[in-house]
């Protein structure tokens, strides 16, 4: 395996850099149930980083964690070199982590325009008082938060539906709104779970173009969860596998396609 | 044809984010204005004012401020009433320890200070949810109304227990007291009405407004973005309670002039401005007038109707009038959830096109 602590550049001509977020010795129970188990790896600046699993593995959990609606049991998250302290999850959007769902978590009661620019509630800063008159501070943030909202909106092929309530969309349009959302953030981590879950083929290639592509232009780092295991092998840099709440797998596509644990994890293994 | 947007175009994001996009609506709300500000004030009379009006933009401030944490941020509160009650109580304590500071003043502070207690009472909200909220704030309503009664200072030791207001000034004309012309108590509610109306409304198409209907859409979700929902709910409230205060202040000082607290700022206060804001529509600032006027109008007409056309013996027009207004609020709920800001929505959808809907 080539030294990595540097960064490196794909065979694509990416460029990865050095390590943004770190798990060590993640461990996660819930009373007697031990949901992760000692788990650890890294995530690369800009590289697409993939957790795969069976059902149950605790993949879930781990975004999970990285997204701070748990708190490890044991071990701990670093996030650009700093070791961090428990948060909710409000203070880890602040600090550039974005999201999205496995069942999607859209504002149904707002159109698809609100909804993305409340992916950018953490730029705003003007008080309630400017916000009250629409004057100065608040509008100027208004206009300039609408214009970086916008901008998703056109990347992501969504402006016919710009003013339409969400929860008439299907369910296809409604997991790109959910992407731009969390794009609006402008996030150093991208999370994703089971972005592709639900999807005809269609729907799956367009999603794929769309991750690449922001991958490709504004060089976010990418972690997803998915099941589509053609995607996953042609989407990331490198997989993380886990089962039963162990890490089972760490590495290119490749490497994990052929590891044996992995292979007797999807496919079971002979009792003889 | 009578309604339309063609020709009406937005070239930059400022003048898409108006409150009134399309231009018809916008001369629409510019004559409303005109007409209210200007016309109305010289053929007022003190039967319109009391019967109709003042209710009217009384109970709209009301609605507009529970609308605001019940439509916009999900929050159900039953002790409207007491808050009302905080903003009256304020409101005759200040006037009783200040005389010579203006009207408008002590109304603004009395809605600070119902902001402050309704942030208080709103700290539950982060952690309990739907029915079991609206049960903590009915015990806010018990126990406000509870404490104006028993505690003699708030009431300023008055033998009756009831507050009433003393005469106070605005620019040296009058709006409380026993001596009030019907045009300047409807002009000063008024004012107040437009304020808080323009004041909701900036506040809820803009980044707090979005926090809100996040928090209330899905909490995990809106968390999950950065909204502190400790933060957001609190707002809420604060905001919220400030217009009831807002209210409360004004229609005890302006329209009724005299309350025992029980009797004005009962539980029956809260669901009436429930009742408003489910009637007109959740998450709508029109909602809150259309329910306002809905409620204020529909007793009033059904009297005019039974008592003086039809000659009905007052006490059955009274009886009828519950049964009727009852009626109608659940044939409401049942035909449109959504209430008359909606039904106004898909009016306005029908007459972009009409007379040609294909």
């Amino acid at each position: 395996m080539k030294d990595m602590s540097e960064g490196y550049v794909t065979e694509d001509g990416r460029k990865i850099g050095g390590v943004v977020m770190e798990m060590k010795n993640i461990t996660l129970r819930f009373g007697g149930v031990v949901a992760i188990q000692d788990i650890s790896f890294d995530i690369r600046e800009g590289e697409i980083r993939a957790i795969i699993g069976p059902n149950g593995a605790g993949k879930s959990s781990m975004l999970n964690v990285i997204s701070g609606f748990y708190v490890p049991s044991e071990g701990e998250v670093w996030y650009k070199g700093e070791k961090r302290p428990p948060m909710r999850p409000y203070q880890v959007a602040q600090q550039g982590i974005a999201r999205t769902f496995q069942n999607i978590a859209l504002f149904e009661g707002m159109s698809v325009l609100d909804n993305v620019m409340t992916g950018r509630l953490t730029q705003m800063k003007s008080s309630i008082f400017s916000q009250a008159l629409w004057k100065g501070r608040a509008e100027a943030e208004e206009v300039a938060n609408r214009e970086v909202a916008e901008k998703v909106i056109d990347f992501l092929e969504i402006q016919h539906i710009r003013k339409t309530p969400v929860g008439r969309l299907p369910y296809g349009l409604k997991k790109r709104v959910e992407l731009a959302r969390a794009l609006a953030a402008e996030p150093t981590i991208l999370l994703l779970d089971e972005p592709m879950a639900g999807m005809n083929v269609e729907e799956k290639e367009d999603m794929c173009r769309f991750i690449l592509d922001v991958n490709d232009e504004f060089g976010t780092t990418i972690a997803l969860i998915e099941h589509d295991m053609g995607v996953v092998m042609d989407l990331s840099d490198r997989v993380v596998v886990m089962d039963y709440g162990k890490k089972i797998g760490d590495g290119s596509p490749d490497e994990v396609r052929n590891n044996k644990e992995v292979i007797d994890a999807y496919l079971g293994v002979a009792h003889d | 044809m009578i309604y339309r947007e063609a020709g009406d175009f937005h070239t930059s994001y400022r003048e898409d984010n108006q409150t009134f996009p399309i231009r018809f609506d916008r001369y629409r709300y510019y004559a409303v204005l005109a007409i209210a500000f200007v016309v109305i004030p010289f053929f007022i009379n003190d039967y319109w004012a009391n019967a109709l009006l003042l209710p009217f933009l009384i109970y709209s401030i009301a609605a507009i401020g529970l609308n605001i944490l019940t439509g916009y941020c999900g929050q159900v509160s039953l002790g409207t009433g007491g808050f009302m009650a905080v903003g009256a109580y304020a409101c005759y304590k200040l006037m009783t320890a200040f005389p010579e500071v203006s009207m408008f003043i002590h109304v603004i502070l009395a809605g600070g200070i119902t902001a402050g207690v309704g942030m208080l009472f709103g700290l539950p909200s982060l952690r309990i949810k739907g029915f079991y909220l609206a049960v903590a704030t009915l015990a806010a309503q018990f126990f406000l109304v509870w404490l104006f009664n028993r505690v003699p200072w708030f009431y300023n030791y008055s033998a009756s227990g009831q507050i009433s207001a003393p005469e106070r000034t605005v620019f040296g004309i009058a709006v409380t007291g026993p001596n009030t012309e019907s045009w300047a108590t409807y002009l000063f509610c008024l004012i107040f009405l437009v304020a808080s109306a323009l004041i909701a409304r900036n506040l809820t198409r803009g980044t707090l407004g979005r926090t809100w209907m996040a928090i209330r859409d899905m909490d995990i979700a809106a968390e999950i973005i950065g909204v502190n929902p400790l933060r957001a709910k609190l707002t809420a409230f604060g905001i919220s309670s400030f217009f009831v205060g807002v209210s409360g202040a004004l229609f005890f000082a302006v329209y009724l002039g005299a309350v025992e607290v029980g009797e004005a700022f009962g539980i029956q206060k809260s669901f009436l401005i429930l009742f408003m804001v489910i009637i007109g529509g959740l998450g709508s600032i029109f909602g809150s007038f259309a329910g306002a006027a809905f409620l204020v109008l529909l007793p009033v007409l059904l009297k005019v109707v039974g008592a003086d056309m039809l000659g009905w013996p007052t006490d059955i027009v009274a009886h009828f009038q519950l049964i009727i207004v009852g009626a109608m609020i659940v044939l409401f709920l049942v035909l449109e959830p959504h209430g008359l800001a909606q039904l106004w929505r898909v009016a306005k959808e029908k007459l972009r096109l009409w007379p040609f809907p294909h």
